[in-house]
């Protein structure tokens, strides 16, 4: 049973919303008094809602989605033609830093935290995650974290040691400006976000779902999102402590990278991929689940082999821990290590081939449906396999030091991180788009934006394969008509290419953008259930109410939604449709829980978050300004503490007289 | 942050409510994040293990470790989870005085144990081992002052959720906050336990 939420009948409810001391207004307030009425922006502000915080996780993703696409176009400007002059060196290096650390920390893993915090609490049948506040507080300090990564273009300079920022060069003699110090800091509070996030999230399935609901009967996104936390929770310390050592280095001085002293080149490197493994992970998992849900819907067939699904996605985030050191097969590990970590990264190539084959079963003999949503799914399948496969290419140890440095590895990671996790965003969006904003996205601009970014996904990355075992290396800023080579394997004519395709590409992006202004503006709302679809988010109106469920739902199958409409029939296995969406929601409303207590708005996570923000400026702006921040995060702590987190009746502006508190909802 | 996951507890637990696990939220909560410490003091250890005989400068590990004060107060350390452990259980009983006394005393030990280690840190300093003498002393430092951090955390904590029980403004289960506390309390002390051995007692 969820803990979260307070079903009364009315007659209980004055004796069960005081609390067991007596406490006069003052005292049940903390420090100020609680938002609990906020309208307009302040409600987007102070709101511990898990559907706001999932639309304000998309929104802001989907920002610097654009900040880091517009990174990556200037790089294959300056790389279309030969001597480019658009970048300077010292430009380019950090134009491909922040191109991969904004895709990566600041687009892929908080869209995938929008989807799960929207959908995760809906999939499960609860009405909210674990800790509401806590949950807003993971949302302002990613916030916090990205603003302050990208306030160094304009504060002397952004990072430039790539996303790995390999130490000794991140170290203060070889990268001295400002830059790294904003990425070290924005990081470890991005990172700070994230662990939070998991954890609340973790505790929301393991403890939250609806009666009924056992593990084995979890949408398989629900389980991958579950995978990744996990994978957060124990990966995200490691590269935690890798940060702390180069801040304290790069700010105190401290001697961790100074080769000069004898120290390790390699120890960042441990640090840093023991991380940086499980975050590949973390990014591709829930693009898995997205279509893993898509997949079944648009074939009209259950998902073939649920339990391996789960478990090979389960095994990958295992494996995932132990295959590191293949990021390093080039630094001298010795045999015994490179074939250790060789032979676990192929072992993982078996869990991912185990769902590869089980979402094309899932196809085969279905009646598919061509929507959008399915294209992107089906986008992902065959995209992810070609990167999958290349894949497979650098586990093998000698072909991989062929390969390292060069952009045969940026093709494969391309293919995966593209063509897998941000297919499968995509694919989310056009499928779940209905559920959050209760409008239909245009399947026709749909289709230009898939085809555009399908064909410019692989102008823009499959060249790189042949650039990259022809040698081209990576991060390398300029090329020169004179060493480009002839005929089939020029440099020239394929740089050329790929930079076509990434503004085809892009162009398949603004479609995309296109799409949600046309759709915003349409007034036509969406049926209830566009798709047929098959897990619980579906069982409540669109958008949801902020309470989600009338009454939570009790669960006899996988696929609960599915099987509230379709009975199968005992001989023939045919389903048979005995009611509709409509029908199932009339029958909730009608027997719906009334008096649901929702957690209240909160100034706190947002307060408490300015203060990190402050307190890890002051690291590079000097301990007065880290002082401010300690005191601000240490008052906010307090107020927090001392703020019950379901509002008391006096924090509202008049207590009803007759007991009741005021509703933030209404009654269902 | 364990403060802050302390914070929900009223919420969770005293409505009666079951989990699907059987633990409340917040103790999930905490032991998830503990599990995540494990993994941020692994990686400092490892730091350490891999520097500690790294000295091109100022003194050796051998030459500056005060093993017998040390273990004075690390067993301050250890017994102040003891003392945890009676405030916990004076807790469950309701007795909220002997819960305050308890508390009041465990506080007083973690800092009690931090100041030892401001003083061992001001004694090194002064023997010539600053935190940017040599790769061991860096890590050295950074190690046990994580530590000292999370063991001053801690106290505040203790001490705090003391001041809020005396002030009577715990709406929820009170011996859950204070197992909470005492949860993260006794896992500082283990973690002490895993770096007394591996820093003072091991030779380099």
């Amino acid at each position: 049973m969820s803990t979260n939420e307070l079903t009364l009948t009315p007659s209980q409810s004055p004796g069960l919303v005081k609390s067991p001391l007596s406490i006069s207004p003052s005292g049940s307030l903390g420090a100020v008094r609680r938002p609990v009425n906020t309208t307009g922006w302040r409600e987007w502000l102070f709101t511990v809602d898990h559907k706001k915080i999932g639309i304000m996780y998309g929104c802001v993703a989907f920002v610097f989605f654009i900040v880091g696409g517009v990174e990556a176009l200037f790089i294959r400007l300056q790389l279309a033609l030969p001597d480019g002059r658009i970048l300077s060196a010292d430009k380019y290096n950090q134009m491909f830093t922040m191109h991969g650390t904004t895709m990566i920390f600041l687009f892929a893993m908080p869209m995938a935290a929008a989807f799960a915090n929207y959908f995760l609490p809906l999939q499960i049948g609860a009405r909210d995650v674990a800790f509401p506040r806590l949950n807003a507080l993971s949302f302002w300090l990613f916030v916090s974290g990205g603003l302050i990564l990208n306030a160094s273009w304009f504060l002397g300079g952004a990072a430039d040691g790539g996303w790995f920022m390999y130490a000794p060069n991140s170290g203060p003699v070889f990268s001295p400006s400002n830059g790294v110090d904003f990425w070290v800091l924005g990081l470890q509070i991005a990172g700070i976000a994230s662990l939070i996030g998991s954890i609340n999230l973790i505790v929301t399935v393991l403890n939250m779902r609806a009666p009924g609901m056992t593990l084995m009967k979890m949408p398989v996104f629900t389980w991958m999102i579950l995978v990744v936390q996990f994978l957060l929770v124990f990966s995200l310390p490691v590269i935690t402590v890798a940060l702390v050592l180069l801040m304290f280095q790069r700010s105190y001085g401290a001697t961790f990278f100074d080769v000069s002293q004898g120290a390790d080149p390699l120890l960042w490197q441990h640090l840093f991929w023991i991380f940086g493994h499980p975050e590949v992970y973390v990014l591709i998992l829930p693009g898995f689940g997205i279509i893993s849900e898509v997949l079944p819907t648009f074939s009209r067939k259950p998902l073939f082999g649920y339990p391996f699904v789960v478990f090979s996605g389960a095994s990958i985030g295992l494996v995932g821990f132990g295959v590191w050191a293949h990021h390093m097969f080039a630094s001298g590990l010795g045999p015994v290590s490179v074939a250790v970590f060789s032979m676990a990264t192929m072992a993982i190539a078996i869990p991912t081939g185990v769902k590869i084959f089980n979402w094309i079963l899932t196809m085969w003999g279905g009646k598919i449906w061509y929507s959008v949503a399915m294209k992107f799914a089906i986008g992902l399948v065959v995209l992810f396999t070609i990167g999958g496969l290349s894949g497979v290419t650098h586990a093998v140890a000698p072909s991989d030091t062929q390969q390292t440095d060069t952009y045969y590895i940026v093709a494969h990671f391309h293919y995966v991180l593209v063509g897998g996790m941000m297919f499968g965003l995509f694919s989310g969006f056009y499928y779940w788009w209905p559920k959050v904003f209760g409008k239909m996205l245009n399947e026709k601009l749909g289709n230009w934006n898939f085809w555009l970014m399908l064909i410019g996904m692989n102008l823009t990355f499959g060249p790189m394969h042949i650039l990259g075992l022809q040698g081209q290396p990576r991060r390398m800023y300029i090329w020169t008509e004179a060493r480009a080579g002839e005929g089939f394997f020029n440099f020239g004519f394929w740089n050329l290419v790929s930079s076509i395709g990434s503004f085809v590409l892009a162009v398949g992006v603004l479609f995309f953008i296109i799409n949600v202004i046309k759709t915003a503006r349409n007034p036509e709302r969406a049926p209830l259930d566009p798709w047929d679809a098959r897990t619980l988010e579906w069982l409540t109106t669109s958008p949801p109410k902020v309470y989600n469920f009338d009454r939570i739902p009790v669960v006899h199958h996988l696929d609960e939604f599915f099987h509230r409409k379709y009975v199968e029939d005992e001989t023939t296995h045919t389903m048979t449709q005995i009611a509709t969406c409509e029908d199932l929601m009339r029958a909730e409303e009608a027997a719906a829980d009334t008096g649901i207590h929702l957690p209240g708005p909160s100034y706190w996570p947002l307060l408490l978050a300015i203060g990190v923000a402050v307190l890890g400026m002051g690291v590079i702006y000097g301990t007065p300004i880290m002082v401010v921040g300690a005191l601000v995060v240490l008052f906010s702590s307090f107020g927090w503490v001392l703020e019950p987190s379901v509002p008391e009746p006096i924090d509202f502006d008049s207590p009803s007289t007759d007991g009741h508190t005021k509703e933030i909802a209404p009654l269902g | 942050m364990a403060d802050i996951a302390t914070h929900d507890t009223d919420h969770a637990t005293d409505h009666g409510h079951h989990s699907s696990t059987g633990l409340s939220n917040n103790k999930l909560a905490m032991w998830l994040f503990l599990g995540s410490e494990c993994l941020l003091f692994g990686g400092l250890i490892s730091t350490y293990m891999l520097y500690r005989g790294r000295v091109q400068n100022g003194p050796h590990p051998s030459q500056i470790y005060d093993v017998p004060f040390t273990s004075v107060s690390s067993f301050v350390l250890l017994m102040s989870s003891l003392t945890m452990v009676l405030a916990v259980s004076s807790a469950q009983r309701k007795d909220d005085s002997k819960t305050n006394l308890w508390l009041l005393i465990t506080g007083l030990l973690g800092a009690t144990f931090v100041g030892g280690q401001v003083y061992e840190f001001t004694t090194f300093y002064r023997e010539g081992l600053g935190f940017t003498t040599s790769l061991f002393s860096s890590s050295f430092y950074s190690l046990t002052g994580f530590h000292g951090v999370h063991v001053s955390v801690g106290v505040i904590m203790l001490l705090s959720l003391r001041g809020i029980i005396k002030k009577g403004k715990i709406t929820g289960d009170k011996a859950e906050v204070v197992e909470l506390i005492g949860l993260y309390w006794h896992f500082v002390d283990i973690v002490w336990i895993i770096i007394f051995t591996l820093v003072y007692l091991i030779p380099s």
